[in-house]
């Protein structure tokens, strides 16, 4: 492997993995929040010990989160100082206004988890809601950078050099909006599904109708429902985020979808892998005019292919696969949602059927899933550049040779991390079970976030 | 003052923050692991009251540091960026082992121990590393070809200066967190690990002034420029010797409230940090104009003006937002007799 390509895999690998717990680290706050606020509306103690619950485990996640995000934020550095140099010169913003963000959040997480018994109920929500919003953030402005890789803007380049730099208007780059959007609604969407894999297996495990049955129902119901409002929400945004391709980055479009002849009445392929000899996308569905409908709200509008650019600019082709495996995994988001909505709501029944049960199980990993293969789309599909039109990944990387050492030192760490975390998180709650916990909360005497920390 | 002298005042600033809430941290973290088997002294428990909630807090600083590195001086960065590849990434191993072993040990109480041994000792090896920054950026170790940059580690690893720093670092980091957890003691009523943390104190203290004279004597054999130019301000560096001594006699001379306890840490945490404060004033004068001995100086690596002004802009906005936020942390977890003087509460149920 040469160089660039290995510097690219670490810092992959540590991107991948940095945000199975970013993402729940933007979710699970939103879960907290919500059971917070429905333990003060409804004064059910189930909903205080699931959010005393999942704080704990949103803790432990943050113990890895935290660590590999200072990894990701001083690697960016240490692999791509070409691109950070740039970054620096233009887009600092978002950089140093995330900062003020996870100050936010952990000062005001170290409040509420040390300080919960200390501190009045609204004072803990305010600090909950701060944490939550500190997370939103974090996330919106890592994600502006990522925006303004695809869509730069707030600079212009003379002989070379930057010039002309106004940093707002790169902090506002186009694509901004709806990219920040997007992360934030999935990360949502995510966090709760996680929470109703969890919920949907514990109910399976347990007696129908039991007090343990119970308490996992609502943590289901409650996930379902968030869950499914940001699966449609993400839909929507998805739609708009494949419009800013047509618009910014046509290649990225063109390598998403297959398509190689620029053409009105562009077909919409559906699965199949894209093939270089034949220029087809092969063993997929094709729906007749429905990727210039989807791109320019027309049927006629002229969707741009792969042959009006130079080969060297081209997205590698496998891009299609993950752009549709991202897609389907919403897809089937959504309609596990509405599933769910209509045999609980609609036909009013109270118990889900076994296969469904399943489902939910499946719906997190699922949903972590379309995470992953929507970031490595977003990430490959710009490929050959760091900076669209502006810089090359070439460009960027380190001069450094001999980096494999350092991947494999990484990759290591980052799978005893993983597998700690699983390890220490399932052996807290197996030693803290829900029982413990509603038996804890009854008695007024022993503070429920100091009994067992 | 240039825009450039301001932005390097804040990066220096920072740097010296995050030095002291560093040392606390790593250092907390190796109090807790060397008394975790001494539990009626309740040193252990102090270490831990402190670092629980604030290591968060202090992560999110060497953070920030590197963020106003790239967003002020983007041609350090690249320079950086370079040659600390190793160094840096050996950084990040440790640090993140040492930050998830740490919350381990808190979630999984019966593996406390091995948890807090792991976390322990990854953490008071950071220090050392972190500060072989310092040595690197007095240029004897990079090697400028061309355009490119490269870190000659092996002379860096057989350095008598890169030991000296490793050696100041790690006695540092030692002696101010045992005297600031012999404060955090007294103000907790611990008097038991109070007594150990003032006795650690008073024997870390010599140390880590004798590794500082160490870093002298080796460094005016390998950057004869800075410690030229920090001989020019001597008469701070004695100053700064001044307030070691009266640190360390606000620990030996009785309390002023209570007759029977010897030390008043608060005062000696106090001049210590003044002594800190004193000699890194001197050591960043004298640093300057480089970032990267010879080849990067703060002019020449400053990012565009408007940049800055936008950076500088979210500074003044960013700690009026945070300021409150911290005077009510410190308030809960510095000052609260409730959180200070908590009874432990019963493990498990």
């Amino acid at each position: 492997m040469d160089d660039i390509l290995i510097a690219r895999s670490l810092f992959g690998t540590t991107m991948g993995f940095h945000i199975i717990n970013a993402t729940i680290g933007v979710g699970l706050p939103l879960m907290i929040l919500a059971a917070e606020l429905l333990y003060q509306k409804t004064n059910d103690i189930d909903y205080a010990v699931m959010a005393k619950r999942w704080t704990k485990a949103f803790a432990v996640t943050l113990g890895v989160g935290i660590p590999t995000g200072t990894i990701a934020g001083v690697q960016l550095s240490l692999l791509w100082p070409g691109f950070m140099e740039v970054i620096g010169r233009v887009m600092a913003l978002p950089f140093q206004i995330e900062i003020y963000a996870f100050f936010v959040e952990a000062l005001f997480m170290s409040i509420y988890v040390y300080a919960a018994d200390r501190i009045a109920p609204w004072m803990r929500i305010a600090s909950l809601t701060l944490v939550a919003l500190g997370a939103l953030a974090s996330a919106v402005l890592i994600t502006n950078v990522h925006a303004f890789q695809g869509t730069p803007a707030g600079f212009r380049i003379e002989n070379g050099e930057l010039v002309d730099i106004d940093p707002w208007a790169a902090f506002f780059n186009p694509s901004f909006g709806v990219t920040a959007v997007h992360v934030v609604f999935t990360a949502y969407m995510t966090g709760a599904f996680i929470i109703a894999t969890v919920a949907a297996y514990k109910m399976l495990k347990s007696d129908f109708g039991s007090n343990l049955y119970k308490f996992h129902q609502k943590a289901l119901m409650a996930s379902l429902i968030i869950g499914g409002i940001f699966s449609i929400l993400t839909a929507a945004n998805g739609h708009s985020a494949a419009q800013y391709l047509h618009e910014y980055q046509p290649e990225k479009l063109a390598g998403a979808e297959g398509l190689f002849e620029t053409q009105k009445y562009a077909p919409l392929a559906i699965g199949g892998f894209t093939d270089r000899e034949t220029e087809s996308v092969k063993w997929g569905i094709e729906i007749p005019w429905a990727l210039s409908f989807l791109a320019g709200n027309s049927f006629e509008t002229e969707v741009r292919g792969l042959n009006d650019f130079p080969e060297e600019h081209w997205p590698p082709l496998f891009i299609h696969t993950l752009f549709n495996a991202m897609v389907g995994v919403g897809m089937l988001l959504i309609t596990l949602s509405l599933i769910a909505f209509v045999w609980n709501k609609l036909l009013k029944k109270d118990k889900f059927p076994r296969f469904l049960m399943w489902l939910f199980v499946l719906s997190g990993p699922l949903a972590m899933l379309g995470i992953e293969f929507g970031w490595i789309f977003a990430c490959t599909g710009r490929q050959p550049w760091t900076i669209y039109h502006v810089l090359t990944t070439e460009d960027s990387a380190t001069t450094a040779t001999n980096l494999g050492i350092l991947f494999v030192l990484f990759a290591a760490v980052y799978v005893l991390l993983g597998v700690m975390e699983i390890i220490v998180l399932r052996y807290y709650f197996r030693k803290n079970t829900v029982t413990d916990d509603l038996n804890r909360a009854q008695q007024k005497e022993i503070p429920l976030y100091g009994s067992n920390t | 003052m240039t825009d450039a002298l301001t932005a390097i005042t804040v990066l220096w600033g920072f740097v010296f923050i995050y030095a002291v809430m560093a040392t606390m941290d790593f250092g907390a973290g190796f109090w807790s692991m060397v008394y975790i088997n001494k539990t009626q002294t309740k040193a252990t428990n102090i270490a831990n009251r402190y670092l629980s909630p604030t290591w968060e807090v202090t992560n999110t600083f060497i953070v920030a540091l590197v963020v106003a590195v790239y967003s002020m001086f983007p041609k350090a960065a690249y320079t950086l960026g370079t040659v600390l590849l190793i160094p840096g990434s050996m950084i990040l191993l440790l640090l993140s082992v040492r930050s998830a072993f740490l919350v381990f040990s808190n979630i999984a109480e019966d593996y406390r121990k091995v948890l807090t041994y792991i976390s322990g000792i990854s953490g008071i090896l950071i220090p050392g590393l972190l500060i072989s920054v310092l040595p690197i950026t007095h240029g004897g170790f990079v090697e400028f070809i061309g355009g490119s940059q490269n870190l000659n580690l092996s002379k860096l690893f057989t350095s008598p200066n890169e030991y000296a720093f490793i050696g100041f670092a790690v006695s540092s980091t030692l002696f101010l967190s045992s005297l600031l957890l012999a404060d955090y003691s007294k103000a907790s009523d611990e008097i038991h690990a109070y007594k150990v943390y003032r006795r650690d104190a008073l024997i870390l203290g010599p140390i880590s002034l004798v590794m500082a004279f160490l870093i002298m004597l080796t460094l005016r054999n390998e950057a004869a420029w800075i410690y030229e130019k920090m001989m020019d301000d001597l008469y701070i560096l004695i100053v700064s010797v001044v307030f070691f001594l009266i640190g360390g006699l606000a620990l030996v001379l009785p309390s002023i409230g209570k007759k029977s306890l010897k030390g008043m840490p608060r005062l000696a945490v106090i001049m210590i940090t003044l002594q800190y404060l004193a000699a890194s004033y001197v050591y960043g004068k004298a640093h300057l104009p480089y970032i990267v001995y010879p080849e990067v100086t703060i002019q020449s690596a400053f990012t565009d003006p408007n940049s800055f002004r936008a950076v500088f802009t979210t500074y003044i906005v960013g700690f009026l937002i945070l300021f409150p936020g911290f005077v009510y942390f410190w308030s809960l977890f510095m000052q609260d007799k409730r959180y200070l003087r908590q009874k432990k509460v019963k493990e498990h149920s």
